[in-house]
């Protein structure tokens, strides 16, 4: 296409490129700043409840490379989630690992685990799928009860809290908001990079022509078993960020409810997009509280209305639906603007 | 051998109400390609309507009769009120309706009627049958359900809408063309599985009390026999959850203990499900490229 535009037109493109990245970079650059401002001004609670908003996050964008990328649906993520904080939560209990070093075995562990599960998935479709991403969900607890030898049965494992680095003059809640923050927008990179390049494409085409995409050379079975085990490895380290933050974990904190929450918060976001992970995490955090102080007598039944109006108003999540709208205004402004200046 | 055999029929008593779950998880699958997930709460739903009848002195198979109609005709309310709008919305979406139904039904339910276990009469004396092999109500459980799936075939084989429902549910277009009005299909078909639901739970309550968390593992039950049998046949679903039944209760009872028994009921039929893929019963889908 591009050698048959006139050279100006060509160069106008560029240009109007590298602003449209001046800006995307002046905006995350914004974002970022508030990210790292806000904790000062909120009280410790407040702050706690972030930290929870990004773990949800984390644990959304890695469903979401899983069913919006690649269109498997899991209903089992709260199980990888369980994985990874267990994983954490035994190093740190019974092999005195510091808790900075148990991220990476825990997100190792879940991303075999997910390939493992990614394998046998390669068979099913739709509803299959979900039945054996359920299962896990459901297993997931009563294993864990099963195992107490490691997994200290019901009871579960109480940890201690880390200490913030003394020489930074923080508190401890402020001091693991940080933490989670720094991994939120490393994983974030991660899957831009990812999802944005060779391979993010070839998750794509699986998911929305899988013959067309194999017959082009896709190597459909490496891809959608790398894409369980990427998708895990995020939803896992999101865990072992829990097990660190909370200093608890039990076999009840991780319910089937934890993986349809995670599935809420992604179709609520936005199913195939990075930011719908950190509005599915908002989602996941605040609509319960918001839901208990309009009733107390059913909270649950307006977390479901809640749910039923998001999907009529925004059937495609708030950033699948409003994110496009918003990028043409901005292209319609730009180019009103362009021409009063000629 | 003697156990064997008990065991043998109790499941099948639980696996005809995990068959009749997943029957009306398959009709919604069959319509509108949709996985209901509140399919188990609105049973539970149901039964508790009945259990207000059953409470207000109303003979039992009264309040039965009533409660399959309140449940026909709230089925067939929610697929116009709540899931018509997302009926071309991405699968996901429509899943997570089903979820949000699911925790209003069950939040409501436990508004209304609290999360205190209520007992729930059996129309069933419990009686030893057959020289103790099973009880008077486990006969009467199936002997239930298989009137119902003989009354279900009779419907769908023998009268005008069961045949637009049917037609309506392969070819949504050439139903429509054929002028069978296929939005109202698709409510009957909801109406239909709310009531088949409506008997599962009113079977099932007496056994595991009534709440309104009840349902939940029943339904894990009811999705794998469907899933089992093959999501898209209704026979295949009936005999998927009888097998679910027994399997669950034979490795209760011979393999391993209680804690581990859905684990390992699921293991046992994923592997199945590995070798075919389809379902028992299902179809291949084939696609045109």
């Amino acid at each position: 296409m591009a050698e048959t535009l006139p050279v100006d037109s060509t160069a106008k493109l560029a240009m109007e490129r590298e602003s449209a990245m001046g800006w995307r970079w002046a905006g995350t650059a914004a974002l970022i700043a508030v990210a790292v401002l806000l904790p000062f001004t909120l009280s410790n609670y407040h702050v706690f409840e972030l930290t929870q908003v990004m773990i949800y996050a984390i644990a959304v964008l890695g469903l979401n490379i899983l069913t919006g990328y690649n269109g498997q649906i899991s209903l089992g993520h709260g199980g990888f989630f369980a994985a990874g904080a267990y994983t954490a939560a035994i190093l740190m209990h019974r092999y005195g690992v510091p808790y900075w070093a148990t991220l990476p075995p825990a997100a190792l562990v879940c991303f075999a685990l997910g390939v493992l599960f990614g394998l046998p998935a390669l068979r099913f479709e739709g509803p299959y799928l979900a039945l054996v991403t359920l299962a896990m969900a459901v297993a997931m607890p009563q294993l864990l009860k099963y195992f107490d030898a490691l997994t200290g049965g019901n009871q579960g494992i109480v940890l201690v809290k880390p200490l913030p680095p003394p020489e930074l003059g923080i508190d401890r809640d402020r001091w693991l908001y940080f933490l989670v923050l720094l991994v939120l927008l490393v994983a974030i990179r991660v899957a831009a990079n990812l999802l944005n390049g060779r391979t993010g494409r070839a998750f794509v085409a699986i998911r929305d022509q899988p013959i067309a995409a194999a017959a082009m050379g896709i190597n459909t079975a490496r891809y959608k078993t790398l894409a369980f085990g990427t998708s895990t490895l995020f939803t896992g380290a999101a865990g072992a960020l829990a097990a660190i933050v909370i200093g608890f974990v039990a076999p009840e904190s991780f319910s089937l409810f934890l993986s349809l929450s995670f599935l809420v918060g992604s179709a609520v976001g936005g199913i195939a997009t990075i930011g719908g992970a950190i509005v599915g995490g908002f989602f996941i955090e605040f609509v319960p509280n918001f839901a208990n102080d309009i009733s107390d007598a059913a909270p649950w039944a307006i977390y479901g209305l809640a749910m039923l109006l998001f999907m009529y108003v925004l059937p495609r999540g708030v950033v699948g639906t409003l994110g496009p709208r918003l990028a043409h205004a901005i292209q319609e402004l730009r180019s009103a603007r362009r021409g009063a200046n000629d | 051998m003697h156990q064997l055999l008990q065991q043998i029929f109790s499941g099948l008593a639980a696996g005809a109400v995990y068959a009749s779950l997943a029957l009306a998880l398959v009709m919604i699958y069959r319509a509108t390609d949709l996985v209901n997930f509140a399919q188990g709460e609105m049973a539970m739903f149901s039964t508790y309507i009945a259990w207000t009848l059953v409470n207000a002195e109303l003979p039992f198979w009264a309040a039965f009769v009533i409660t399959l109609a309140v449940s026909f005709v709230g089925g067939m309310l929610i697929e116009r009120i709540v899931i018509r709008p997302v009926e071309n919305a991405p699968i996901l979406t429509a899943v997570v309706v089903t979820i949000g139904l699911l925790l209003i039904f069950n939040a409501t339910a436990g508004w209304i009627y609290s999360y205190t276990l209520q007992e729930f009469p059996s129309p069933f004396p419990d009686r030893p049958l057959f020289g103790a092999l099973m009880t008077t109500r486990d006969m009467g459980v199936i002997a239930v359900t298989l009137a119902m799936l003989v009354a279900l075939f009779c419907f769908f084989r023998f009268t005008a809408t069961g045949l637009a429902m049917r037609a309506a549910a392969q070819n949504p277009e050439s139903a429509r063309l054929s002028g069978i009005n296929v939005g109202r299909m698709l409510a009957l078909g909801w109406g239909f599985a709310a009531a088949i639901g409506a008997v599962a739970g009113i079977m099932v309550a007496p056994v595991l009390f009534l709440d309104p968390n009840m349902m939940s593992g029943v339904l894990l039950y009811a999705f794998t026999g469907a899933l089992l049998g093959g999501i898209t046949s209704p026979v295949g679903a009936v005999i998927g959850g009888l097998i679910v039944g027994v399997t669950e209760n034979l490795v209760g009872t011979y393999l391993i203990a209680s804690q581990l028994k859905l684990t390992v009921a699921l293991i046992l039929i994923i592997i199945v499900l590995v070798f075919r893929p389809n379902g028992l019963f299902g179809t291949a889908v084939v696609r045109r490229v």
